[in-house]
């Protein structure tokens, strides 16, 4: 299968950046190096292509529904502007994906925001290469349950760009007509850039402040180009949300190869269990009886770097779990990772072992985020 | 992109270097080799005094997103390490040819060499 390419690919190979394949897309990895871009981002901004994500557009009357059904979090709670940090789970509560869902401005059936009466919408946005079978998963669910909404696959239509660090309120600010330094975390609008229409939210993944814009494909290059910032390749997007214990589908979570429940990866507080949803009832039973396993963060203190798929074994050397994601912390300067243990290994300062090419390195068991985030 | 690549010295296909003189080998990693690997966070070396044969494996370089294994040129004992290296790992991304060299073999047989790469060779390899 042919790689998907964003659309900026052009612009960014004459920038010099390397890529890499992620989800089925053709992305930068790195523009100058994964150290000074992690900087930019800790220190100052930085901007990140993320067009590879996924965006799914749910309207009609029963949009709320249809979203409440197939996502963890209430999604009922979210006013016009407002959104969440949710799973999608299974029957039997093993996660799919995870996504940010954005309430949009209410819409006519013919697209048009209308304030005077239109159907609640919403954006959510599937990891890379999760977006045709996520949109699937809408369709036969509506269709089973014979709600009224319709549900666009628009992945293709949007490029979506993170300006993140604690100058990107400044820079996103200075870029747009509206202010957008009163929204809060979590919080989002539309707003023109250079007479384009973005959606922009305060959200991202690297721990810091910043911003996610959702851009019309065909403008996407012009809006780019006006951010006058260190460009951040996936690299840098992996070691700044492994400091900030953000998990990356795929990897720190599998429905195939590791499935996890929210519980286990840390992310209950996207379950709403006083809401009806695909898997709520095995949440339901697993919340009263516990997790046996559960995602940590630790540090090697021994030298070496921890990867995924590495063995962790307690301090006999009984393998109890595996390394998940793994990095030299560029901000700590310490090799920092995460990975699943059963819970008796899970308290802050427990000691543990990750092999590392068949020599066991001492690891702590520590609290995440690894750093200061917002 | 161009890189460096001194005509002093051969190459392994694998992208380490290796610098003769007179019976001992200096060992490092190419210009290209150590821009493909980024930022490098982690060397692993062998000890002194351990003995190598030709392309065995005799360490690891790590940079933050790659893992990549490290191959003697020669085959001898191991006369120096580069200790630097395990508190200032990004010597070898600042000067892969220079104070970023990773260890000494006192060779064997110094014609081994002869089979390696010339710069010229490496050049098109990497093209």
């Amino acid at each position: 299968m042919p790689l998907q390419t964003p659309p900026l690919r052009g612009l960014h190979d004459e920038r010099g950046a390397k890529f890499t394949e992620f989800g089925g897309w053709d992305m930068p990895v790195e523009f100058d190096s994964i150290r000074s871009e992690h900087a930019a981002v800790r220190e100052a901004v930085g901007i990140f292509d993320v067009s590879h994500m996924g965006q799914i557009h749910v309207t009609g009357p029963d949009a709320t529904e249809l979203m409440q059904r197939l996502t963890t979090n209430d999604v009922a709670r979210l006013a016009v502007g407002d959104s969440q940090y949710a799973a999608i789970t299974d029957e039997d509560g093993v996660i799919i994906d995870d996504t940010v869902v954005y309430r949009l401005p209410d819409e006519t059936a013919e697209g048009a925001n209308d304030e005077a009466g239109g159907e609640p919408t919403y954006l959510f946005v599937p990891n890379a290469g999760t977006d045709e079978s996520t949109h699937e998963r809408w369709i036969t669910y509506r269709n089973e349950w014979g709600l009224e909404a319709t549900v666009d696959n628009r992945t293709d239509e949007y490029a979506m760009f993170a300006v993140q660090g604690p100058d990107a309120a400044e820079l996103v600010d200075e870029a747009t007509a509206e202010s957008i330094t009163e929204l809060d975390r979590f919080e989002a609008q539309y707003a023109t850039v250079d007479g384009v229409d973005c959606w922009i939210a305060r959200t991202g993944y690297t721990g810091e402040d910043g911003f996610e814009l959702i851009v019309p494909w065909s403008a996407a290059e012009h809006v780019w180009s006006l951010f006058d910032c260190q460009p951040c390749g996936l690299g840098a997007r992996d070691t700044l949300r492994i400091e900030a214990g953000l998990l990356l589908a795929g990897q720190d979570f599998d429905r195939e190869s590791d499935p996890r429940t929210p519980y286990e990866a840390g992310i209950g507080f996207t379950v709403a269990l006083e809401t009806e949803f695909v898997g709520r009832d095995a949440l339901a039973e697993l919340e009263r009886e516990g997790v046996e396993e559960k995602l940590v963060g630790f540090q090697l203190i021994d030298r070496g770097v921890p990867r995924h798929g590495y063995d962790i074994t307690n301090t006999d050397s009984r393998v109890i779990g595996t390394v998940t994601s793994g990095t030299m912390s560029p901000s700590l300067e310490q090799p920092i990772g995460l990975g699943y243990v059963p819970v008796e290994y899970a308290e802050p300062g427990t000691t543990l072992q990750v092999v590392v090419r068949g020599q066991s390195k001492k690891a702590r068991v520590e609290t995440t985020p690894f750093i200061d985030t917002v | 992109m161009s890189f460096e690549i001194p005509d002093d010295r051969r190459y392994l296909e694998s992208h380490e270097w290796a610098l003769e003189d007179d019976g001992t080998v200096r060992v490092g990693i190419s210009d290209f080799a150590q821009d493909e690997l980024g930022d490098v966070v982690f060397v692993e070396l062998p000890d002194e005094g351990d003995a190598l044969n030709q392309e065995e494996e005799f360490g690891v370089v790590e940079s933050i997103k790659a893992v990549s294994d490290l191959y003697a040129p020669v085959s001898g004992e191991v006369t120096a390490v580069n200790a630097d290296l395990f508190d200032a790992p990004e010597l070898v991304n600042d000067d892969p040819f220079g104070d970023g060299w990773m260890l000494e073999i006192d060779a064997d047989d110094a014609s081994e060499l002869e089979a390696l790469l010339t710069a010229a060779e490496y050049e098109e390899q990497i093209a």
